[in-house]
């Protein structure tokens, strides 16, 4: 029972990645129409961010935690100010294949510079140890991922769904040229989200250094299995990407202690079932 | 979703002239190479290379569905062509048969799911079913894992040619790339290719003139899948070797990549683009990871400035259709 546990916490921990990722994913989508296919990269960025912090400036990291999703956040806007905004009005794919570009672009560099291998980056003191919870060996810091996870989840839910600023994003997604005419500035605002939605990415980076290293592609298979979670749950509604990302998660880890062979695949079989079965995904409108 | 084809002028006879000249100089151009004395291994590879963009071109441009899954075919035609020759002890046509067979069962399976969600969707779907095939190669005894399966025997073709001298085995890499290229051409002009281009250009007036629409995707869908499975077959008596390297999704990239710079939507196009990334392969090499990102860098400037293409770019300058 104890390896059953310990697979569930690492899939409530994967499923929190794919959880913060998705979300991303869904934000810029809503507002872009582009599917940000750089967001593997740029939560690599994030990761390696923290490493820098720590190791160039000796800053740890709870300050990473705020400053990575910062800096790597405006590298996007930067990208989304000098690139993704001319995309607007084309065809979706160009979107795709520009911020594939971009992907190879950032992950060749970082390649080039720290190899393949992986880069180790310690849990910060206030979170090291464990705590027995009695049925299993609770490791502080997995804990703290899960719980944050789902913290910033439902904050970014709370931010889009329920607040003023929220309101208008999900008024210019439908349509942007009347909010415009109320006076507010949407292209700020497509910034912002194309910011907010790496910034996401980035978060996830620094929560995973400490438990997959850092590495220069850690983000391009991730990508791929987030693809898949889109996919199944569709990208109409933002609690629909939370829950999807967590349950997937937990089901992958369900398949390492049950099926190890199929933990690799289980989330794209999954995929092709809801395909068959529902083919607008869980959660999503027909696209 | 008219962006692709804004310049995609109607098809008249003279177009239809003009694409049969152009065919007809590139066929002279590539029967003359082995007495050039061009290195006949690097423009065997562009072949198979150019076959397979072609294949994934006729979805993209015609059917307007971006596959970023391609690499699923050459893989798995090239590992079950492999697996034929080398552990069957099969003649080399009917291992082309294999694998390209293998492949055309492959695009049902596929087919069938992917075509079930348009645009953006088919795109990340068709890049997690590859994906999902890679881990089964990955993990199935037949493919040897990481290692691959290596010195495949190249046999005799119907039992005259001999595949293991160079240049008997150009001419039937370019006999292989000439028919493909013409099957192609022959579908994008055919009624089916019409109907085709009428779902790209708008599905539901396709589907309100009473086209099931979805069974022509799925058709494209499973052709160009053989077609690149064939193209992989091929492949496999160039590289001889069949390894996860061809199942991967950097290879997909690769695949749209060489049609983007040819041009999408154009005859020729994905040909010169295979050529142009083949080539900056082979000189680059020696800068190991850089290629990738000028592979990168390329994607970039293509999409913000260079959207038609070489081949685009040059039949919108002589306003032809190329």
């Amino acid at each position: 029972m104890q390896a059953l546990y310990a697979q569930l916490l690492v899939g409530l921990i994967n499923g929190s990645f794919y959880a913060l990722l998705s979300l991303g994913l869904a934000v810029i989508f809503g507002m872009l129409n582009i599917i940000n296919f750089a967001h593997g990269a740029l939560y690599m960025m994030g990761a390696f961010c923290a490493y820098f912090l720590l190791n160039l400036a000796g800053i740890g990291y709870w300050p990473a935690l705020i400053i990575a999703p910062i800096v790597v956040g405006i590298f996007g806007m930067i990208l989304e100010r000098t690139m993704l905004q001319w995309l607007s009005g084309l065809d979706h794919l160009y979107g795709l294949l520009l911020t594939f570009g971009i992907a190879l672009i950032v992950q060749g560099v970082f390649q080039n510079y720290f190899g393949s291998s992986g880069l180790p980056y310690a849990i910060p003191d206030e979170l090291k140890g464990g705590m027995n919870l009695g049925f299993m060996f609770l490791p502080i810091y997995r804990g703290w991922v899960v719980v944050f996870s789902l913290i910033v989840c439902l904050a970014t839910w709370y931010l889009i769904e329920k607040t003023r600023l929220g309101a208008n994003l999900r008024a210019a997604t439908e349509n942007p040229t009347l909010v415009r005419a109320f006076g507010i500035n949407v292209p700020r605002m497509i910034t912002l989200t194309y910011g907010l939605g790496v910034g996401l990415a980035a978060l996830a980076g620094v929560l995973s250094a400490p438990i997959n290293q850092v590495r220069p592609l850690m983000g391009a298979d991730l990508i791929i299995v987030v693809f898949a979670v889109v996919v199944i749950g569709g990208m109409g509604s933002i609690m629909g990407s939370i829950i999807t990302g967590f349950s997937l998660g937990v089901i992958e880890g369900l398949t390492k202690y049950f099926y190890p062979e199929a933990s690799n695949t289980v989330v794209f079989v999954l995929m092709v079932l809801v395909l068959l079965v529902k083919p607008t995904g869980l959660t999503g409108r027909a696209a | 979703m008219s962006a692709l084809t804004d310049d995609t002028l109607p098809v008249s006879p003279r177009a239809v002239r003009d694409e049969m000249i152009v065919f007809v100089l590139m066929a002279a151009l590539l029967a003359i190479v082995p007495l050039t004395g061009i290195y006949p291994f690097f423009v065997m590879q562009a072949l198979c290379f150019a076959l397979l963009a072609c294949a994934f071109n006729l979805l993209i441009g015609y059917g307007g569905l971006l596959s970023f899954g391609h690499a699923m075919f050459l893989g798995t035609a090239g590992y079950f062509t492999a697996h034929a020759l080398k552990v069957w002890g099969l003649s080399p046509e009917l291992g082309i048969l294999v694998g390209t067979l293998g492949a055309a069962g492959l695009g049902v399976i596929t087919g069938v799911v992917a075509i079930r969600r348009q645009g953006i969707y088919f795109s990340m779907i068709t890049l997690a079913l590859s994906q999902l095939l890679y881990f089964i190669y990955l993990q199935t005894p037949f493919t040897h894992g990481e290692d691959g399966i290596q010195g495949i025997p190249q046999g005799y073709l119907f039992g005259i040619f001999n595949l293991a001298k160079p240049t008997v085995l150009y001419y039937v890499i370019l006999v292989g790339f000439l028919g493909g290229f013409l099957l192609i051409y022959r579908t994008i002009n055919s009624p089916f290719g019409e109907v085709l281009k009428a779902i790209r250009e708008n599905e539901p007036r396709a589907i309100s003139l009473g086209y099931k629409t979805d069974h022509y995707k799925l058709v494209a869908f499973i052709l160009s899948g053989t077609i690149a499975g064939f193209a992989g077959s091929l492949k496999v008596f160039v590289a001889q070797n069949a390894s996860l390297t061809d199942v991967h999704w950097t290879m997909s990239g690769e695949i749209v990549l060489m049609t983007l710079v040819g041009g999408l939507g154009t005859v020729f196009g994905p040909v010169v683009g295979a050529f142009v990334i083949i080539a900056m392969q082979q000189y680059l090499a020696g800068f190991g990871q850089w290629v990738t990102v000028i592979q990168g860098v390329i994607f970039v400037a293509c999409v913000l400035t260079f959207r038609r293409g070489v081949i685009g770019e040059i039949a919108h300058f002589f306003r032809r259709s190329l």
